[in-house]
């Protein structure tokens, strides 16, 4: 239940930037959250609504964009769409896949009043 | 919240710690506070006779581009803080020839009996410092301890792994020697631990043969983050059906890089490569501070000459 801490900073970046830019409340957050970032999004929905409450992002809504797995063959240089953490390359079958795209945790960024 | 450190007042408790303590953040910024502190959070005054009404702009108006909000850009990695930490602890280690091990596990596969041998194996030749991370007791400090090298048991409370910003801490609390081996145990958990950089050299998991063949694959992340797989309780093989050749293939199937050591603390079987290739990492951190302290020594020779040249 890592998504705690997770959570817990993804409200201290929307606060630090919410003082930043002067604003009264905070209406959407952003993250882009990678398939095999080892994230549950669900878990990390449930931990930001708890994590928000008494802050300026109390009432915001959570959207998250899931950005696809891909990886790179170590063997054959295929780039190919990857649902897990590892996996062997379809292309010439058996190579072992580099994760390349996916991993991503991020704010990206929030829609301030 | 701490607000400038970010720090949780919830349940981590450092051995020893008091409420009030001193933090010095990446930036060079030291500031202190205590626990169980007020928040500091920032709060508006606004004049809609205490009524906060978003939908009303300028003209009381939905039109299109008439709206309130903006959207602000942040484009900051969730993990980012925690990642400062770390390379503040990594810098640390480099520039005293520190080798750092982040130990990893489940519960139960033997990191702490394992470290307690290794640190048997090594203590004579060299300073050694433990972290140990549980989220309760402080039974693993103790076994440490027992060894006569210095140990700090920190207690995660609810949460399920170090971060760096804990094992800063640990850091300046233990004051490790130049040159010396820093060993972490992290919080017996084979998922959330993978995403927390420390500021270690290496992440060491550890699978005992009381476990699945799979579990690499069960729990690929943090088989991925490692580089080194310690394959433990061997001496129990001849009485299970565990196929530690699978389990090894299974490993290199999620990361082709992991270098394997199988070794039974318990025996003593194959823990002389384990201490051997520890002892490599000293020497090559040594070699890496030594080389820094040339290049710095170097550059001091250099300025000195511009100096009296001019």
């Amino acid at each position: 239940m890592h998504e705690m801490a997770l959570a817990e900073e993804v409200v201290r970046i929307v606060e630090e930037t919410a003082r930043r830019s002067a604003a009264c409340v905070v209406r959407t957050v952003v993250l882009e959250i990678g398939r095999l970032s080892s994230v549950e999004v669900e878990a990390l929905r449930f931990c930001f609504a708890a994590a928000a409450r008494g802050t300026i992002a109390q009432a915001s809504a959570l959207e998250i964009i899931e950005i696809p797995g891909a990886g790179t063959c170590r063997a054959c240089g295929a780039t190919v769409p990857m649902d897990e953490m590892w996996g062997e390359c379809p292309v010439c079958d058996g190579g072992v896949l580099q994760p390349s795209a996916g991993t991503e945790m991020r704010v990206r960024e929030i829609e301030v009043v | 919240m701490c607000t400038v450190c970010g720090c949780g007042a919830g349940e981590t408790k450092i051995e020893g710690g008091e409420r009030e303590h001193t933090h010095v953040s990446p930036d060079g910024t030291v500031h202190t506070h205590s626990h169980g502190h007020d928040h500091d959070h920032h709060h508006h005054e606004h004049a809609f006779g205490g009524d906060l009404d978003y939908g009303t702009g300028p003209a009381r108006a939905h039109a299109p581009g008439m709206s309130q909000s903006r959207m602000v850009q942040v484009e900051q990695d969730i993990l980012a803080k925690n990642n400062a930490y770390a390379a503040e602890n990594r810098r640390y280690f480099d520039e005293r020839g520190i080798f750092a091990l982040n130990v990893v596990s489940g519960p139960g596969a033997g990191k702490t009996t394992l470290l307690v041998r290794t640190i048997e194996l090594l203590k004579d030749e060299v300073a050694i410092s433990v972290v140990e991370g549980d989220q309760q007791t402080s039974n693993d400090a103790a076994r440490i301890r027992a060894t006569g090298v210095p140990a700090l048991q920190i207690n995660t409370g609810k949460g399920c792994h170090l971060d760096g910003h804990m094992v800063g801490h640990a850091i300046a609390r233990l004051r490790p020697a130049d040159g010396s081996l820093f060993l972490i145990e992290n919080v017996g958990n084979l998922v959330c631990p993978a995403a927390f950089d420390l500021g270690e050299h290496h992440k060491v998991a550890i699978l005992s043969v009381t476990e699945g063949e799979d579990k690499p694959l069960k729990y690929p992340d943090m088989f991925r983050a490692a580089d080194v797989m310690l394959l433990s309780k061997c001496d129990l093989l001849p009485h299970l059906d565990f196929d530690a050749d699978l389990a090894e293939a299974n490993a290199r199937r999620v990361n082709p890089d992991l270098t394997v050591f199988r070794v039974s603390a318990a025996r003593g079987e194959g823990m002389g490569a384990w201490v051997d290739w520890i002892a490599a990492g000293l020497e090559a951190q040594g070699a890496r501070r030594a080389e820094s302290v040339d290049a710095l020594k170097a550059r001091i020779a250099e300025l000195e000459r511009q100096l009296a040249a001019s």
